[in-house]
């Protein structure tokens, strides 16, 4: 008989926890290399600008008022498109999830849609609705709306099935059904869905401000592009950047204020 | 008012579940629905609640439900079916709002139910913060809330510990001492049906037929859990039940 021994432990793993400071710290040490590289001449001028002039350039944007100049119209064009295309998106896909003969006739739809580049589309809205405003919020719109359809509906079948019974056990309205049990049922899956709709929506922004606009981040970076000035164009991708970070952190605190029932 | 069940049968497809069920439902009892599973006990409660029409058949209301009832056939669920994003203050205002009460009354009533339900203190909590016995307490007041004619409880104990199921049962024992509801109360668990049952109908293994209807003559209130006469009530029931639970046991392992 051997010796009497402890139980090995093998249940770890498999339990991701928050660990909030290695994220920046990945941040650090891959721009502190970047710029070590850049300083010693590892690393060509030409192939990837100094961080710290990037920093420069980005302070000069901000003092100068630029920043603000192009930042805003974006941000009115990203909120515009993405509001509208969220809205009709969700009640499309609610439509879709409750009634069989609207599910028949769009889903088909939706899916022909859904892996249209919605760029190649862009001369096409710039005719419809002419080269300023309107084409830029039109491609956003429909740029979110096909994942926020695809993303509510599926969230609406995945609503429990006995709490709908138990609606109708109770006698309530069809209209309170919805309401009160299918629309706060889905809202998880609709929230995990607007998040890929506005990182689409932030890059149907650029690719619109690309093509006949004054201002706006795109603009500042296809200006900084065709003239190889990197450390504007990487200060514009920064901005960019941010920019999803944002929105990926309100989306964050929107489900924690929203979905505070869950877990 | 008063329920009956007539000659019902159901099917799903050409699966016959349920075959001429007939069962009267009187006032102020306690019909309890046994069998082994799969029989259509379930099957036969969404019918009778309208929540399922059935093949053929048809079950008829007799008399009105009084005045003050909002809902007079209301379930309880054995997954208690609470939304999880409302308090259990706002799960039973749920069942109010559609029908024009005013705030106060309103209040007044989430209020009585919760009292009779013990559940006071907990009005404001969220599901997910309550055991699995608060939750059904939930569901029982929310069902109270509506003042049903007849409530229609699907194993409403089935997903509860035997200690929570034998306090639940005690509850709702109080609870129909306190004012006598109609209920029909759907188990496979013979001890439940015997302790709550006024009228207990055994049905046979899918499709189900009614085999024997069992009538207890001992008050509710006087049931007490080691009851000698109960068990031996206990024990008829299951010599009923033996053959066609191991028979219906067999047949899902074909299926």
């Amino acid at each position: 008989m051997s010796e009497p021994r402890p139980v090995k432990f093998r249940g770890g793993g498999f339990a991701p926890t928050s660990i909030k400071w290695i994220g920046p710290v990945v941040f650090i040490v891959l721009i502190g290399l970047l710029e070590l590289g850049t300083q010693t001449g590892i690393i060509a001028p030409l192939t990837l600008p100094k961080p710290s002039d990037v920093l420069a350039t980005f302070g000069e944007l901000w003092r100068s008022g630029q920043l603000w100049l192009h930042l805003v119209p974006s941000l009115t064009r990203l909120l515009m498109g993405a509001a509208l295309g969220v809205t009709t998106g969700i009640a499309i896909g609610i439509a879709i999830g409750l009634f069989s003969h609207i599910r028949a006739g769009l889903v088909p739809l939706v899916a022909a849609i859904f892996p249209i580049p919605k760029i190649a589309l862009l001369p096409l809205f710039v005719i419809w609705f002419g080269i300023d405003e309107g084409s830029k919020y039109a491609l956003i719109a429909l740029g979110t709306f096909t994942p926020t359809v695809v993303a509510t509906y599926g969230a609406v079948d995945n609503v429990d099935r006995s709490l709908i019974r138990m609606g109708q056990s109770f006698g309530l309205s069809w209209r309170s059904i919805v309401w009160k049990i299918v629309l706060p049922g889905a809202m998880p899956g609709i929230l995990s869905g607007l998040r890929i709709s506005l990182a689409i929506g932030i890059i149907l922004l650029v690719a619109a401000e690309m093509l006949g606009a004054e201002h706006g981040i795109g603009a500042y970076i296809l200006q900084a592009g065709s003239l190889y000035d990197l450390e504007r164009l990487f200060a514009g991708v920064v901005i960019l950047s941010l920019l999803g970070v944002t929105v990926s952190a309100v989306i964050g605190h929107l489900e924690r204020r929203i979905l505070r029932w869950r877990s | 008012m008063d329920l009956l069940v007539k000659q019902v049968s159901h099917r799903y497809g050409d699966l016959d579940v349920l075959q001429n069920v007939t069962l009267d439902i009187p006032k102020g009892k306690i019909v309890c629905l046994v069998g082994p599973s799969g029989c259509g006990k379930s099957t036969l409660l969404r019918l009778i609640g309208g929540l399922e029409q059935p093949s053929s058949g048809q079950i008829v209301q007799i008399g009105d439900p009084p005045d003050a009832c909002l809902n007079p056939l209301t379930y309880v669920f054995q997954d208690f079916a609470l939304l999880p994003w409302r308090s259990v203050e706002g799960n039973i205002s749920l069942v109010l709002e559609d029908h024009d009460i005013p705030g106060h009354e309103a209040q007044r009533i989430i209020a009585d139910v919760l009292e009779r339900t013990k559940l006071t203190d907990f009005r404001a909590a969220l599901p997910k913060q309550l055991s699995g016995g608060m939750k059904q307490r939930v569901a029982i007041a929310r069902a109270l809330a509506v003042n049903p004619a007849v409530l229609l409880l699907d194993e409403p104990l089935s997903a509860l510990d035997s200690q929570t199921r034998e306090l639940l049962m005690d509850d709702l024992l109080a609870l129909w001492s306190r004012q006598a509801f109609t209920a029909v109360y759907v188990t496979h668990n013979l001890h439940e049906a015997v302790r709550l049952g006024h009228v207990i109908a055994v049905l046979s293994r899918r499709p189900g037929e009614i085999k024997q209807l069992v009538e207890l003559d001992i008050p509710l209130g006087e049931r007490s859990p080691d009851d000698p006469a109960l068990q031996l009530h206990q024990q008829h029931l299951w010599d009923l039940m033996r053959e066609e639970a191991i028979a219906a046991d067999k047949e899902l392992v074909d299926v």
